[in-house]
């Protein structure tokens, strides 16, 4: 097994007396998707923060390509070659596919006051790049906002491994889409997966998550509930871990009652 | 309707089958400056309105675009601003200050003034309100209050200072005499005359507001700045995600926003042979006015500052031909209505190009 290029050891964090994430520890391999699951609330949004910099843990150690890493912004991230795709502002609808593309690492040439954007070389690299990816792109001009989510989220993923980025972190990027746009990202995830890059897939939905991941981390309420590598859990159980097996079963009583009950 | 198919084989640059020809119309739709072609109808409108009192000859187009040089010369960093999200509500205010600033510091020790020769005087006033500008981008970026909030307490906070300063160090809220400090001559060359072509008479600062023009267009359009103006208006965090300096960019911008206040308040002062407190009143909602009819998105993200130079056009010739064919009083009504209905076409036009 090869080392992990990316390892959180007991990390916690706290926002006043609130314990948003206590003692998690994970890590991830290149060139391997490790998926990490849990129900809203269950402290994933707050694990990405410190993952891509925009939080500082309070606790534990942040170990990347083998040497302890502090971050203070995002962008000390995105220099170390770990890109966060969010699914909310993975994009800006009203701009055109290649200025999104390249959206604060615009390639210029010239120099002094007429370095400029070079335009001609975005657009082909937009184009290009994509294609790579296995999406056909009509018309690099066209505003972002008339693509659909999952072609966004793709174009996103494209950006990111483009700009160098050895580690992908995807923050739900399946969530809201519809099963075959689903299916058009998780493509993109096995895509980045050959090409060498790991992948942190963030999800709350097992059956996405169970096709492309290599090893699955479920969080509850801030802390590592589970840690599993492919071979070591089914699909079944893993479903019922997320949705935490006891409640589901007290919950589908309780509704199987109501059912005979005739409603209220 | 999709616009990206997913292949096993990589895309084909050329020739592509699922590119439709789209008409002269709709690509025109796709353009922010549309909304200003509504120039060339209200151009006829008034020629044939005010026909025989020669709107169209060379000596109207001078009277049209000398009003609206000094207008259009802050409508330019407007524009850049409000594309990239943000409201500068003091920019008429920074007229006044900036005027009055270069007059308190030429005016003779005698009435209160510093007494300084002209080129000093620019450089210092100018730093001056540059350092307004970098007081408002503070604050905004600072507080993260809206900007709209922010630069209308800069609005009364300048123009206080401008009515303020000079009445209790000179007793006057209006400063004369520019042309009596040494080395006015050069200077006026290049900010205050007038060009003299085809028997009418065009102020210089045409010159500028056009050059500023296409140099703000080609920083909007072809650099990487632009580029963020554009992030940062359509999504501030997004932008802020793939490391575009969002807060540095802001503080620029009403920077610049400034700088423009100056330009226009410096050639004013040259053209008029001084300063008043109360120069620039009401320009900060024409300035909007105009970058609004211009295509300019009031929620950012989206404009030009072509359409800024061509509704600040617009908003002179209304002016004109309100002054040489219809009544004054009908001024505001008119520019109030088309304010309106550039703001409902445009939100058409914008709706249509991002639906398809």
């Amino acid at each position: 097994m090869s080392e992990p290029i990316l390892e959180v050891q007991n990390i916690s964090k706290f926002f006043g007396s609130v314990i948003a994430l206590k003692d998690v520890s994970m890590f991830l391999r290149a060139g391997e998707v490790t998926c990490l699951l849990g129900d809203n609330g269950a402290g994933k949004s707050t694990l990405i923060k410190v993952l891509s910099g925009v939080h500082k843990p309070d606790e534990g150690v942040y170990r990347y390509q083998g040497s302890e890493v502090s971050f203070s912004s995002p962008r000390d991230t995105l220099d170390l070659g770990i890109a966060t795709v969010y699914h909310d502002l993975a994009m800006i609808p009203l701009m055109s596919i290649w200025r999104n593309f390249f959206l604060g690492s615009e390639p210029t040439v010239g120099w002094g006051p007429f370095r400029r954007f070079d335009v001609d070389f975005a657009k082909r690299t937009t184009r290009e790049e994509l294609g790579k990816m296995g999406i056909d792109i009509r018309d690099p001009d066209q505003p972002v906002g008339t693509l659909s989510g999952g072609e966004r989220q793709s174009v996103a993923i494209a950006r990111a491994v483009y700009f160098g980025a050895k580690v992908l972190i995807l923050d739900e990027p399946t969530a809201a889409l519809g099963v075959k746009q689903a299916g058009v990202v998780l493509r993109y995830i096995v895509q980045a997966k050959q090409r060498g890059i790991g992948v942190i897939f963030i999800t709350h939905n097992p059956h996405h998550a169970y096709p492309v991941g290599d090893h699955f981390v479920i969080l509850r309420r801030g802390q590592i509930y589970g840690d599993f590598t492919k071979d070591e859990i089914p699909l079944e159980q893993l479903v019922q871990m997320m949705a935490g097996g006891a409640d589901l079963e007290v919950l589908s009583h309780e509704l199987e009652k109501a059912a005979e009950g005739g409603g209220p | 309707m999709s616009s990206l198919a997913v292949n096993t084989q990589p895309a084909q640059a050329a020739a592509d089958e699922r590119i439709r020809e789209v008409g002269v119309l709709s690509r025109l739709m796709a353009r922010p400056e549309l909304g200003a072609l509504v120039a060339v109808v209200v151009w006829l409108f008034f020629a044939v309105v005010a026909a025989d009192n020669n709107f169209i000859s060379w000596a109207t187009t001078a009277a049209i675009l000398n009003r609206a040089a000094p207008l259009g010369i802050l409508a330019i960093a407007v524009a850049l601003l409000m594309i990239a999200g943000e409201f500068d509500l003091s920019i008429g205010s920074l007229v006044g200050f900036g005027g009055m600033a270069i007059m308190m510091l030429v005016t003779p020790v005698e009435p209160g003034g510093f007494g300084w020769t002209i080129l000093p005087a620019i450089g210092v006033a100018l730093l001056i309100t540059l350092a307004t500008g970098f007081f408002n981008g503070v604050l905004v970026v600072t507080t993260k209050l809206p900007s709209f909030i922010i630069t209308l307490g800069s609005l009364f906070i300048f123009r206080g200072l401008a009515v303020a300063v000079p009445r209790s160090a000179t007793n006057r809220t209006q400063l004369g005499g520019l042309d009596e400090v040494s080395s006015y001559g050069p200077m006026d060359a290049i900010l205050g005359t007038k060009l003299e072509l085809f028997g009418a008479r065009f102020d210089v600062a045409i010159v500028w507001w056009i050059g500023l023009t296409i140099v703000a267009t080609w920083v909007l359009m072809r650099t990487r700045v632009g580029n963020w103006i554009f992030g940062v208006g359509g999504d501030n965090v997004a932008a802020r995600n793939v490391g575009v300096p969002v807060n540095r960019l802001k503080i620029a911008l009403f920077m610049t926003t400034a700088f423009t206040a100056f330009l226009s308040a410096l050639i004013q002062a040259f053209q008029f042979n001084g300063a008043d407190s109360l120069r620039g009143s009401l320009k900060e909602f024409e300035a909007i006015i105009a970058v609004v009819i211009g295509g300019t998105l009031l929620t950012g993200g989206y404009g030009s500052v072509i359409g800024a130079l061509l509704g600040t056009l617009i908003f002179a010739m209304v002016q004109q031909g309100i002054m040489t064919g219809v009544d004054g009083d009908w001024f505001k009504v008119f520019v109030g209505g088309i304010l309106v209905a550039a703001v409902i076409f445009n939100n058409f036009v914008r709706q249509q190009a991002t639906k398809r």
